[in-house]
């Protein structure tokens, strides 16, 4: 192990088995790819504003796709694809999942690194890969994938369906499949480490929620992925192999009968959902845990219902395991098992609301400190409750047969997977960054970030509900194609300047984050008066973490003004408390 | 400004914030977006919609004016009471939403929502109008039994440009079958029993009117049912992202009175009688 700790530049920056630079790693690949990702919906949105304007500029910036200043129907498909595909698994799963949880597993719970730290660093370097060809699919001959993230066969099996589905589909599932890979190496490894390596008096009841969710995150991860990895190589052998999993008798193309026989479209939506919705929970719950931790430290007191919301996660994990098929309610599936569907799909909301209110009720008796990271907790909690309550809609079978693949879904998903896991980025970044880098980010400057940020998002994807109450389809090159959404294309122009702001707010984000590397005022080791681990120790954290004796923990993880301090708060490590009252109490 | 006096400044904004959205996003639920229902059970499917918003609308107010009050109370650096934990107000806080939302979202399922469900997945009655749709990529074939009330025989070896519904020549049945394309003729008040075919990738046939969506699926038989309430033009489109055309993948119901239909229906002629 001493290799990282006193290697070369190479060892010590690039191929590092340390888990706070793998972290790192995954923070800074994760912003690469948004900016990407973000850039491409900011196309998208402009397009969807003024379907029939011509932009020259664009036009010369992106040659391959704009002709004439105007972007192409199946470059539009191309960016949509590209911008979920990368935002879910690139962008939210890196910096979220992969990014904070192996930067911080470790430090939460004692441990000096991961339990396979080579394994750790082959994920992430399985990652680079992914993230290339997902990148360089745009350069295959005719454009990148263009079946949407669900890459839905058979338009993502037959090479002739529509440009993008040539090489550029073919990267892309060779992408997602080292990315399952990747996830998985990771997974396992996280499992593995919350297991075996806390350090002395860590019980599992004395975990921060962060750890929890993850570890949970990971357990759902690891029995979901396998279902779209079989669906993955079942789609590569029809594309390349002439096999017929997904593929039906009868299939006419350009006049041609094509030579497959006996498969069947929706068994790739079933594998592909079965893995799809859990995997929104892989994102939801870690965003869930960290928010927890952050409203604990800058609320000043224990979360409320720590046990409670430990249940209800692992009842969301297995409810969120057998709910897929609401994502097929109009899929052709049977409607007595949609209706199973959908009455399993809404007990969720019981769960899940316990979480949420439990997260509210922190609040309860406590003394706010409105740091930005906390400001983000609370912009969490907002979208929480609209996108969660509009989720109903879309589980309940009947209002989904108006709702589905309608703008209202593309609104719902964005408050729960992109408002809610990037607020949690946002905070956890606010809070751990001093952690990470030994620096504190300006703090005015998040709350510009905030304030510019918050009600931007919300209100654009609050409204993206309208234009699908309105009829409009997902996926949906000109609205004004169609007569009935002419009169609500306001909307999309509305939607788009609000996004633009929210857009424009990031680079406040990144200015602040790359600013404070070198100018943020220096952060002492435990700079919110944090209880948990990670704080016990230097910011920057030194290699292996912790000098010669590792923390020995003696209470849980939220003791902030209770058992005999009401204005301190007693860290995990701190002794038993009667030697603690009279060190603690006294700082 | 005083330290104090700026913290609830900034509380008092954070107010205004997370009130302002919820305003917005219930005034916004509120407004009447949907295009005028004009299918029977469509009425049902809005009735869902607007129950779900009356029962979760009021779920999200209180939601707003809880936190409202916690970050008046305690986020202006006022001393609060000990937040030790209290396993009667965690049991209670978590068992009355458990509870309410289970009924709230139970009676949308199964009380409100499955009857609706029901008459969409009928058994369509026997005066049912009988129409096959075949979406292919970029357009609607639409294909009625014609006078003697039976399908054809199609498959796709005779699918070509002048034979798109893919006709069987030598099959009686099919000689009388009349096809038209982007476009459904259907009498106001009476059943229509859709049969959807695929045969390139999924397209989702929707009417937004009608709250009406099914997928096409190549290889699966699928079907839907509606009963069309007001004549009119109502336009169909494709909701499942099925390659560069996806956009412009739309055609038309046109709902007639029984007798503009009936007149409609006998100036066709079978497609391979043309």
């Amino acid at each position: 192990m001493s290799a990282t700790g006193d290697g070369g530049f190479w060892t010590r920056y690039v191929f590092s088995t340390d888990h706070k630079t793998i972290g790192k790693q995954y923070y800074f690949t994760a912003v690469v790819m948004a900016l990407f990702a973000a850039t491409w919906s900011m196309l998208l949105r402009l397009h969807l504003a003024w379907p029939q304007s011509q932009w020259p500029l664009l036009g010369k910036l992106f040659p391959g796709l704009y002709e004439g200043g105007v972007l192409l129907p199946e470059r539009y498909l191309s960016l949509v694809t590209m911008h979920g595909s990368v935002m879910i698994f690139f962008v939210i799963s890196l910096s979220l999942v992969s990014g904070f949880g192996n930067f911080i597993i470790p430090l939460q719970i004692g441990a000096r690194d991961m339990a396979y730290p080579f394994l750790n660093m082959l994920s992430y370097w399985t990652i680079v890969p992914a993230c290339l060809l997902m990148l360089g699919s745009f350069f295959a001959p005719d454009g990148a994938a263009a079946s949407g993230w669900t890459a839905y066969p058979p338009l993502s099996a037959l090479a002739d369906a529509t440009p993008g589905e040539g090489l550029g589909q073919t990267m892309w599932i060779l992408a997602m499949a080292l990315f399952i890979a990747s996830f998985t190496m990771g997974g396992l490894n996280y499992i593995t480490t919350v297991l075996n390596l806390r350090t002395r008096g860590m019980s599992l009841w004395r975990m921060p929620l962060t750890v929890w969710t993850l570890f949970i995150a990971s357990i759902i991860g690891i029995l979901a992925f396998p279902a779209l990895t079989a669906a993955a190589i079942m789609l590569l052998l029809d594309r390349l192999g002439h096999t017929s999993f997904f593929l039906p008798t009868g299939l006419v193309m350009g006049g041609e009968v094509l030579p497959y026989h006996g498969g069947t479209p929706l068994l790739f939506q079933h594998l592909f959902w079965f893995l799809g919705h859990p995997e929104v929970y892989v994102l939801v719950l870690p965003a869930m845990g960290i928010a927890f931790d952050v409203v604990a430290t800058h609320g000043r007191r224990p979360v409320f219902g720590y046990r409670t919301s430990v249940w209800a996660l692992v009842v969301i994990a297995v409810l969120g395991m057998i709910v897929w098929g609401h994502h097929m309610f109009v899929s052709g599936m049977s409607p007595y098992v949609g209706e199973y569907f959908s009455v399993a799909t809404v007990l969720i909301t019981a769960p899940f609301s316990v979480l949420a209110l439990n997260l509210v009720a922190s609040l309860w008796r406590a003394e706010l400190r409105l740091t930005p990271a906390l400001l983000f907790v609370l912009g969490l909690m907002a979208a929480v409750a609209i996108g969660g309550l509009g989720g109903v809609f879309l589980a309940t079978a009947t209002s989904d047969q108006y709702l589905h693949n309608s703008y209202f879904v593309v609104g719902h998903f964005h408050l729960m997977i992109a408002v809610v896991t990037f607020f949690t980025i946002f905070a956890g970044t606010y809070h751990w960054y001093p952690k990470m880098f030994g620096r504190q980010m300006n703090q005015t400057l998040g709350k510009v970030h905030f304030w510019l940020t918050v009600p931007s998002v919300v209100i654009g994807f609050v409204a993206m509900h309208f234009l699908g109450m309105g009829g409009e389809q997902r996926h949906l090159y000109d609205p004004t194609a169609y007569e009935f959404l002419r009169p609500i294309q306001w909307l999309n122009v509305f939607i788009s300047i609000v996004m633009f702001v929210a857009a424009a707010a990031q680079l406040v984000f990144l200015g602040n984050f790359f600013g404070s590397l070198r100018f943020g005022a220096r952060a002492d080791s435990n700079p919110w008066q944090g209880t948990t681990l990670e704080w016990t120790t230097t910011s920057p954290a030194p290699h292996l973490n912790w000098g010669a004796e590792l923390p020995v923990v003696s209470r849980g993880p939220y003791e902030y003004r209770t058992n005999g301090v009401p204005s301190g708060y007693l860290p995990q490590h701190a002794p038993p408390l009667e030697v603690a009252r009279a060190t603690v109490s006294a700082s | 400004m005083s330290t104090s006096r700026r913290q609830t400044a900034e509380i008092v904004g954070l107010i205004a914030l997370f009130l302002g959205l919820t305003a917005f996003t219930v005034v916004g639920f509120a407004r009447d977006w949907m295009p005028p229902v004009a299918s029977r059970h469509g009425v049902g499917v809005d009735g869902v919609i607007h129950y779900l918003f009356d029962a979760t609308g009021p779920v999200l107010v209180l939601g707003a004016l809880v936190l409202s009050w916690f970050l008046w109370r305690y986020g202006r650096g006022r001393a609060a009471g000990s937040p030790a934990t209290n396993a009667r107000a965690e049991f209670w806080w978590s068992i009355v939403p458990v509870i309410g939302m289970m009924a709230i979202t139970e009676v949308g399922v199964v009380v409100k929502g499955l009857p609706v469900w029901h008459e969409i997945y009928a058994k369509p009655p026997a005066d049912a109008v009988a129409v096959e749709v075949t979406g292919q990529q970029f357009e609607w074939i639409v294909r009625y039994p014609g006078p003697d009330s039976a399908f054809g025989r199609v498959a796709p070896e005779f699918v070509s440009k002048e034979n798109p519904a893919g006709l069987d020549r030598n099959d009686p049945a099919a000689r009388d079958d009349i096809v038209l394309r982007n476009q459904i003729h259907v009498p106001v008040g009476r059943a229509v029993n859709l049969r959807l075919r695929g045969r390139d990738v999924l397209h989702s046939f929707s009417v937004a009117s009608f709250r009406v969506k099914q997928d096409v699926v190549p290889g699966i038989l699928g079907r839907t049912l509606f009963v069309p309430t007001t004549p009119g033009r109502y336009e169909i489109a494709c909701t499942q992202v099925c390659g560069m055309g996806h956009y412009r993948m739309h055609g038309a119901v046109y709902v007639e009175s029984p007798e503009e239909y009936r007149t409609w229906l006998q100036h066709q002629t079978g497609w391979l009688q043309r």
